[in-house]
């Protein structure tokens, strides 16, 4: 109970010594552009609960989110997957791969807004097209690095094709898959942001520029708090989903360092 | 049962082969335990990958029932050395030993049975639903030989399988496999580099020379069949039959006969 508390403690202490600082530090701020927290957090209240941006520009957003980050994960396991298993797919693909990889993804913005629109469309593919990088090299490096004895272990038991992929490359491959998830998740939330700057009309990025624009500057301070605490909320909810599916793997190594 | 027929296995690399393997022909008869030993680098591992269809010799054929092997043939079960990596370590014991049954698309009842059947043969039991990475390192082997045999296959071929454990339970692995081997009636090759283990276990002991390798000698290891690791270790036939293979492996790895540092001490019996 005790160490409960003391990790508690831990983790919630410099934030919330920070925030007390920032509250008091401020208070008596006059300046325009650096206003107190106190009216950050009344305005917080006002524009995404009681105005409701909540659901006009904080649910866009997530569910481009949700779609961009969904496409990449698909996308880059599978196409990660087929690259890890072939030593030609890879000869040949890896150019391609690099030229793609080293282009920051915000200059498809442009071209993206000419191909797609400025829809939903457009945003989901600039945020996919940039976070798809981390977990299809992290699957490639994952299954070229699947152990020969268990590949053995499968092919003397006749195991292949779909099995082999499901009992074997993608188990095999998933403490690599979710690292390059993990990375892709936080490039994801910056790309969603920086999409919503152009050619908008909702989302938590447009509302910061908007607030910032009509000079409502508490109200901006509160759209970047808000993104914050979507970071945070949004690896607590990873670090669930990674304690799930790689409970064997922690077990794993636990038990390789305590042999 | 399984006939090796002038077997040659010639690597060849970039302006460099080695020959590993150069003429091995050998039978094994139905329901036998014969232990392959040789000295270390004789290309064991090689020729069981070549038994296993995991690789394709360069000549000569293996055939498992009269059917020649160009893949893993069915009826056949491999063990590793390495349980370690053998057993796949995202998969509870029952699953890993029920997953080349699934593959077999028996009935749910049926792998269930046989599933514990093979745990129970291999005295695990209680660790259904451990990680193979819970266990012991004997554990895990006996994980390994239970996924083995859970398929009922026709010849077990095993690589080296208790290299990595300690003398205590590599004795007791031992008595495992003599006993399944009574129980179950399955043909065995038992590969190893230890003389001792080979005389114990093996109704025949064949000696492998040094790379490249040729069958030294096929020798029929006359000890009786209820064998103990007291007993028959400690008997006068047990010494000479050691001392035979203990030359044999000696000539093998040294045939000029001038001592050499690298050669191993063999095993105190």
């Amino acid at each position: 109970m005790s160490s409960a508390l003391r990790r508690t403690a831990l983790v919630v202490g410099l934030p919330a010594l920070l925030l007390t600082a920032w509250w008091f530090l401020s208070a008596a701020s006059t300046n325009l552009y650096a206003p107190p927290l106190s009216e950050i957090l009344s305005e917080f209240g006002e524009v995404w609960i009681v105005n409701d941006r909540f659901s006009s520009d904080v649910v866009p957003s997530l569910v481009r989110l949700a779609l961009g980050y969904g496409l990449a994960v698909l996308l880059g396991i599978s196409i990660g997957v087929a690259l890890g298993s072939s030593r030609v797919a890879r000869q040949v693909f890896e150019p391609l791969l690099e030229f793609f990889r080293a282009v920051p993804a915000p200059v498809f913005i442009p071209v993206l807004i000419l191909l797609a629109g400025v829809g939903t469309t457009q945003k989901v593919l600039v945020i996919a097209s940039g976070c798809i990088w981390p977990v299809l090299l992290n699957a490639v490096e994952g299954v070229r690095a699947t152990d020969e004895t268990l590949s053995d272990t499968c092919r003397s038991y006749g195991i292949s094709g779909v099995a082999r992929l499901r009992h074997l490359v993608l188990p095999a491959a998933s403490p690599q898959i979710v690292t390059g998830m993990r990375q892709s998740l936080s490039i994801a939330v910056i790309l969603m942001v920086i999409s919503e700057m152009f050619a908008s009309d909702n989302g938590i990025g447009y509302a910061v520029l908007d607030f910032q624009r009509s000079f409502a500057i508490p109200e901006m301070w509160s759209g970047i708090l808000l993104l914050g605490l979507l970071g945070v909320a949004l690896s607590l909810l990873f670090r669930v989903f990674e304690n799930r599916t790689l409970a064997w793997y922690h077990g794993l190594r636990r038990a390789q360092r305590d042999g | 049962m399984l006939d090796v027929t002038a077997l040659n296995k010639t690597y060849e690399g970039s302006g460099r082969t080695v020959e590993a393997l150069r003429d091995l022909t050998f039978t094994i008869g139905d329901g036998e335990l014969v232990c392959v030993v040789g000295p270390s680098g004789c290309g064991k591992t090689t020729l069981l990958k070549c038994i296993a269809g995991l690789m394709s010799p360069t000549r000569g054929t293996v055939q498992l029932a009269g059917e020649a092997v160009d893949g893993p043939p069915d009826g056949m079960a491999v063990v590793f050395q390495e349980y370690g990596r053998s057993l796949f370590p995202w998969m509870r014991v029952r699953d890993n030993v029920d997953l080349p049954l699934r593959h077999r698309k028996l009935a749910k009842a049926e792998r269930s049975r046989l599933v514990d059947e093979a745990l129970d043969a291999v005295g695990l039991s209680d660790s259904h639903d451990a990680y193979p990475w819970q266990l012991s390192g004997g554990m895990q082997q006996r994980v390994a030989i239970a996924r083995a045999i859970a398929s009922k296959p026709q010849i077990l071929l095993m690589d080296e399988p208790f290299a990595a454990v300690d003398a205590q339970t590599r004795a007791e692995l031992e008595d495992l496999i003599r006993d399944l081997w009574h129980r179950f009636g399955v043909t065995i090759l038992f590969v190893t580099h230890d003389i001792d283990e080979a005389v114990y276990l093996g109704q025949r002991v064949l000696m492998l020379s040094a790379s490249p390798t040729v069958v030294r000698e096929d020798l029929a290891v006359d000890l009786p069949d209820e064998r103990d690791q007291l007993t028959t270790r400690s008997s006068p036939r047990f010494a000479e039959l050691r001392a035979r293979v203990y030359a044999q492996i000696q000539h093998a790895k040294n045939p000029t006969g001038i001592p050499r540092e690298t050669d191993e001490p063999v095993r105190a019996g």
